[in-house]
């Protein structure tokens, strides 16, 4: 179905409500293969257990970078083609980036305390994360400032599109900066660093993770266009009772 | 060029007309600096190390405080809507209303800056190097807080929603502002290596700024 056609709300209604019920179908049965190879990989000879906090941290990571990446191609949608699902693809993927960056954040701290001996650190990967963080923060707060949602979207687009010059940062501050938090170890030059009994269960868990984020944000996006639905509704009732 | 040289002169005069002017500015700039040695102890040695951290910390603020009516008052009084349907490019017109908010806010503060540098313990040359960073650094801030001054311009009390838009975004201009500062202090980098990235950063922002923030502006107003 070309992407034009699920401009009509109804028609992405209908998508979405048949498509949900699988994609929740396979977001679990993803996660009980993708936890179950993680309880079963080796632990570090170093880490010990404490590796397996792994199997959170990194896709959680990954899909708060990938939900600002899904928000700026929709900011692109809603300033230059216009397309009405851009708007709600926005708004519906903020609040879970922002949760997926969080978890980041937390996992990362749990994890940073048993290996370095601290729970933060100002290094620079950790630090352009909190920085992502906090502009997840801010579009949502733009976007409950603003009553007009068109408005709204078109204002929270362009903090998007200039937002997204933290995500090279996050992905490069590994390179760019000597810091605590160790390099690319996953997609680098010259192939992962990381043994195939972890990379395997690693690479599952990203997947489910990224089944959970597009589930949500079908769930999200119908949510959306039923609030947007309920407001029409109240406004017309509004305008008849005047 | 004539459009763009009113434009210029007019937001300075308002800058220095209204509201107590460029003044203001410097006012809390100190009173920012000023409270630092209450809240942490006056320690001189501290404060010495702390200085360029402060200062930069006290003039981020400061920038921000003309910021949320640039925009605003014009929406407000319809100048807005004369500047959109007029010759001149939106572009450099937020360029030069940025502009006037360095030269009202930012300038004034890179020129009391040794002043309170003394408070802080210091030295002379270290002094220099830290003026060097705030007036190369500031405008930088100047010019990312266009775009959220131009994204809140139809809000009605968008001051601190601005501030949150605007803020995360001057991490990266406050981070290598106060490292080059320190670098000039206490070493072991040298001092060429931060400032250098704070002047492109300073670049960037100037060519990303206004063309983000009259974007804004466009969709804002329609």
């Amino acid at each position: 179905m070309p992407l034009i056609d699920l401009a009509n709300p109804s028609r992405f209604l209908k998508l979405a409500d048949s498509t949900i019920p699988w994609l929740s179908g396979l977001t679990v049965l993803a996660f009980a293969f993708g936890i179950e190879q993680a309880m079963l990989a080796p632990e570090d000879y170093q880490q010990g257990a404490t590796v397996k906090i792994m199997f959170l941290h990194v896709p959680s990571a990954w899909l708060g970078m990938l939900a600002w990446g899904v928000m700026t191609v929709a900011a692109l949608g809603t300033l230059v083609w216009r397309h009405p699902l851009a708007d709600v693809t926005a708004k519906a993927a903020a609040p879970i980036g922002a949760a997926f960056t969080l978890l980041c954040l937390i996992t990362g701290s749990l994890w940073g305390r048993p290996e370095w001996g601290t729970y933060w650190v100002w290094d620079a990967r950790l630090t352009s994360e909190l920085i992502l963080f906090l502009l997840y923060l801010a579009v949502i707060a733009l976007w409950h400032t603003v009553d007009d949602p068109s408005r709204a979207a078109r204002a929270a687009a362009i903090l998007t599109l200039v937002g997204a010059i933290d995500l090279p940062i996050v992905k490069f501050s590994v390179d760019w900066w000597n810091t605590l938090h160790q390099g690319s170890s996953v997609f680098r030059i010259g192939g992962s660093t990381i043994d195939p009994s972890i990379l395997t269960p690693l690479l599952t868990m990203a997947g489910a993770f990224t089944l959970l984020f597009v589930t949500l944000l079908v769930a999200a996006m119908r949510n959306e266009i039923l609030r947007r639905r309920v407001r029409t509704l109240h406004l017309l009732q509004a305008s008849a009772v005047s | 060029m004539r459009p763009l040289a009113a434009i210029l002169v007019r937001d300075m005069r308002i800058a220095v007309r209204v509201g107590g002017g460029a003044l203001m500015g410097v006012l809390f700039f100190l009173v920012v600096v000023a409270l630092t040695p209450f809240a942490v102890g006056p320690d001189l040695a501290l404060l010495k190390r702390i200085g360029p951290a402060i200062l930069w910390l006290a003039a981020l603020l400061a920038s921000l405080l003309a910021l949320d009516r640039l925009f605003a008052s014009d929406h407000e009084d319809g100048s807005l809507d004369l500047i959109l349907t007029g010759h001149a490019p939106l572009e450099l017109v937020v360029a030069m209303k940025g502009l006037a908010h360095w030269l009202t806010t930012g300038l004034p503060l890179v020129i009391v800056a040794p002043l309170i540098g003394l408070f802080l313990n210091i030295d002379a040359p270290a002094e220099g190097a830290l003026v060097l960073t705030l007036l190369v650094g500031t405008p930088a801030l100047t010019f990312i807080g266009l775009i959220g001054a131009a994204i809140s311009v139809t809000l009605r009390r968008g001051g601190l929603l601005l501030a949150i838009i605007v803020l995360p975004l001057t991490v990266p201009v406050l981070i290598f502002g106060v490292a080059a500062a320190n670098a000039a202090i206490t070493g072991p980098v040298p001092f060429g290596t931060p400032f250098t990235i704070l002047c492109a950063l300073t670049l960037m922002s100037v060519v990303v700024g206004p063309f983000a923030a009259a974007a804004a502006l466009r969709q804002e107003i329609e």
